[in-house]
């Protein structure tokens, strides 16, 4: 009802070929990106930079990982890694002189470098061994990170990122910054969107499903691997510079340990392995979710009169988080996304339920 | 070089290696029946040590019997695991597996902490602090004796295996599908394999804590027991045991000799490149079965 596909008809390849072929779903869209654009002005400062700005750069960041994940069907665990090469690179290279936009493109490239590391890896084992050993790279990144000075300036400490400069003029606003994030998020969404109907996408799925299969369609697979970790690099580089300059402001080695990592891969699963809209939701979940429910927890605490202490309450958020991988994964392993598509398909026929079969 | 400095930080290392043995041979025993990668050892270690906590300090038992109650408890623990979160996943795609013990592994110790609290707190189990010494060489008299509680309980593996419920355990490791059709309960099995895990685990936490204190640093036996578990093979007890005492000699060595040139924490890095190199070089591990996914 709807989502009414009356009247949508493909009479040139042009129209076939469609982003959004139903009209709902170009209303819909046109919607969001409508809210995107006009946000500042319709959310509080507070809640634009500390809920709004995040979740976009997150979700640019795990639509990258999904790239690896979901569409090649390769295990990154250090995708934080990667992304703390990017701001690195992006930090050092700024406080070199360098305009911010080359600067950025520079910390993509870097990760691009180190994320084809990782794709040897995935070049000699796969399944359970590329994924412990991508875990292991990421320990060593972490520790080349830390204990390298000319990288972090000696162990434990912090650079401060330079202002951002976009062509010129200072961004220093909350909604300067949150339209770069913005920005950045619907370049990747985009380029996810469009994967679906490229020759790269199509075949990243077919190495996904069998990588002998696809070598028999001539798919070379090491081809397409290393393609994908590169790709999904880039894009982990610049979201991690991206995070530093309109969330962060300053970089630690912390900021892109281990546990990122797997929260990154957390938001990946919670949304849903290949799902564009998954990715959105998924890194909205893990990262607003959990602080919402300590507040509410708190809040429930404070109005029946019950004392949780400090300590408690502090680690709800993780306990939540965790709560969260393991109920998506009994529940729906196929995420946020699956759940919304199984929505959409109910009301694409809705009410005549029988047609879809 | 000092030969005896070498010599005492190589055996410290293999007895602390040994001690590694004891979280991988919880993954092993995991890993075997049902193919699972256990992601969450660490954090069942960590469990394990509050638990223990929990009853000595809590409950007030003594420690002879607190630390039995504890594996009763974690054994549970460890069945209800596999019984709600596992089982449901079986035949699924590792990344699936991978993530659900991710998610346990974060679940179990945030629960821990929020309920036992984050603060270090010490675990007496009446190793005594006198020095021990082995000719010139200074020995960590908690290390000995959790070496040798490692391998009784090795042993004790070892023995179970030739029993009948071992024998059945083995024949489930060795082809599920067969083992099915003979009418083995494999879910009982695995079942089992977890409670086994889980008393590992216990014990490892009962050793690392009195070493270290009970505190959320205990969950970082993970990343020692993967690569003691991959390094000897990830389906075999006897490997965990070899690669333990090999990974704490190379661990204890390589950082000794690293430590003072980049200025200390290197063991973290030198446990992380052997992992990477294994991988690279020997997927399956020392003694662990060929039929490895490999390119």
């Amino acid at each position: 009802m709807f989502y009414r596909q009356a009247g949508i008809r493909h009479t040139d390849y042009a129209a076939d070929r469609e982003l959004f072929p139903i009209r709902a779903d170009r209303i819909m869209v046109l919607a969001l990106l409508a809210f995107g654009l006009a946000a500042p002005w319709l959310v509080s400062s507070l809640a634009l930079s500390s809920y709004l700005t995040p979740w976009l750069v997150w979700t640019a960041a795990t639509l990258g990982l999904n790239l690896v994940l979901g569409w090649a069907g390769q295990f990154h665990f250090g995708y934080a890694a990667i992304m703390g090469i990017g701001a690195y690179a992006t930090v050092h290279a700024t406080r070199h002189g360098v305009p911010w936009e080359i600067a950025v493109v520079l910390g993509g490239l870097t990760a691009t470098m180190v994320g084809i590391v990782f794709a040897f890896a995935a070049l000699r084992v796969k399944g359970l061994y590329l994924a412990l050993s991508t875990l292991a790279l990421q320990f060593v990144m972490d520790w080349v990170i830390s204990h390298v000075p000319a990288i972090s300036g000696g162990v434990g400490a912090t650079l401060q990122a330079s202002a951002m400069r976009v062509l010129g003029q200072p961004v220093r606003s909350d909604a300067g910054l949150y339209y770069v994030a913005f920005a950045w998020c619907l370049a990747v969404t985009w380029l996810m969107l469009n994967l679906r109907r490229t020759a790269l996408g199509r075949a990243l799925v077919a190495v996904r499903e069998k990588d002998f299969a696809a070598a028999v369609i001539g798919v070379e697979s090491f081809r397409y691997k290393l393609l994908a970790f590169a790709t999904s690099s880039f894009i982990g580089g610049v979201s991690g510079a991206v995070l530093i300059y309109t969330f962060y402001h300053a970089v630690t080695a912390e900021q892109f340990a281990v546990n990122v990592s797997i929260e990154l891969l957390a938001m990946v699963i919670v949304g849903g392995l290949g799902s564009t809209i998954g990715s959105w939701l998924g890194a909205g979940f893990i990262l607003l979710l959990p602080g919402q429910i300590e507040r509410l927890v708190g809040w429930i605490a404070a109005r029946t009169g019950a004392s949780v202490g400090v300590e408690t309450l502090a680690h709800i958020p993780n306990a939540v988080y965790g709560a969260l991988i393991i109920g998506f994964l009994l529940v729906e392993p196929m995420g946020l996304g699956k759940l919304y598509a199984n929505v959409r398909n109910y009301l694409l026929v809705w009410p005549f339920g029988y047609a879809r079969k | 070089m000092d030969v005896a400095y070498y010599a005492e930080l190589s055996i410290n290392g293999a007895l602390a290696g040994l001690m590694y043995s004891l979280v991988a041979m919880g993954l092993v025993l995991i890993y075997k029946s049902s193919s699972v990668p256990n992601l969450a050892q660490g954090a069942l270690t960590m469990v394990g040590a509050y638990v223990v906590l929990a009853f000595s300090q809590g409950a007030g038992a003594p420690m002879w019997l607190a630390i039995p109650l504890a594996m009763l408890a974690m054994c549970g623990l460890g069945v209800f695991i596999e019984r709600v979160a596992l089982r449901r996943l079986a035949g699924r795609p590792i990344v699936m597996l991978l993530m659900m013990t991710l998610g346990l592994d974060i679940f179990l110790r945030a629960t821990t902490l929020a309920i036992g609290g984050a603060t270090a707190r010490p675990l007496r189990i009446g190793i005594s602090d006198d020095p021990m010494f082995l000719g010139p060489m200074l020995i960590n008299r908690a290390y000995a004796v959790g070496a040798a509680v490692t391998l009784v309980m090795f042993v004790g593996f070892v023995l179970f295996f030739r029993t009948r419920r071992g024998a059945v355990l083995r024949a489930i490791a060795d082809d599920y599908m067969a083992a099915w059709s003979v009418g083995i309960s494999v879910e009982h099995g695995v079942a089992l394999s977890w409670a086994l895990s889980a008393l590992a685990a216990t014990t490892a936490g009962v050793l690392w804590g009195s070493i270290q204190g009970v505190d959320q640093s205990l969950s970082l036996l993970l990343l020692k027991g993967v690569t003691v578990g991959v390094l000897g093979g990830l389906d075999s007890l006897g490997g965990a045991i070899l690669a333990g005492i090999g990974l704490g000699v190379i661990e204890a060595v390589a950082s000794g000799v690293l430590d003072p040139l980049v200025g200390g924490g290197s063991r973290e890095l030198v446990i992380a490149l052997v992992l990477i190199l294994t991988i690279m070089i020997r997927p399956h591990g020392l003694f662990g079965r060929h039929d490895i996914e490999r390119l």
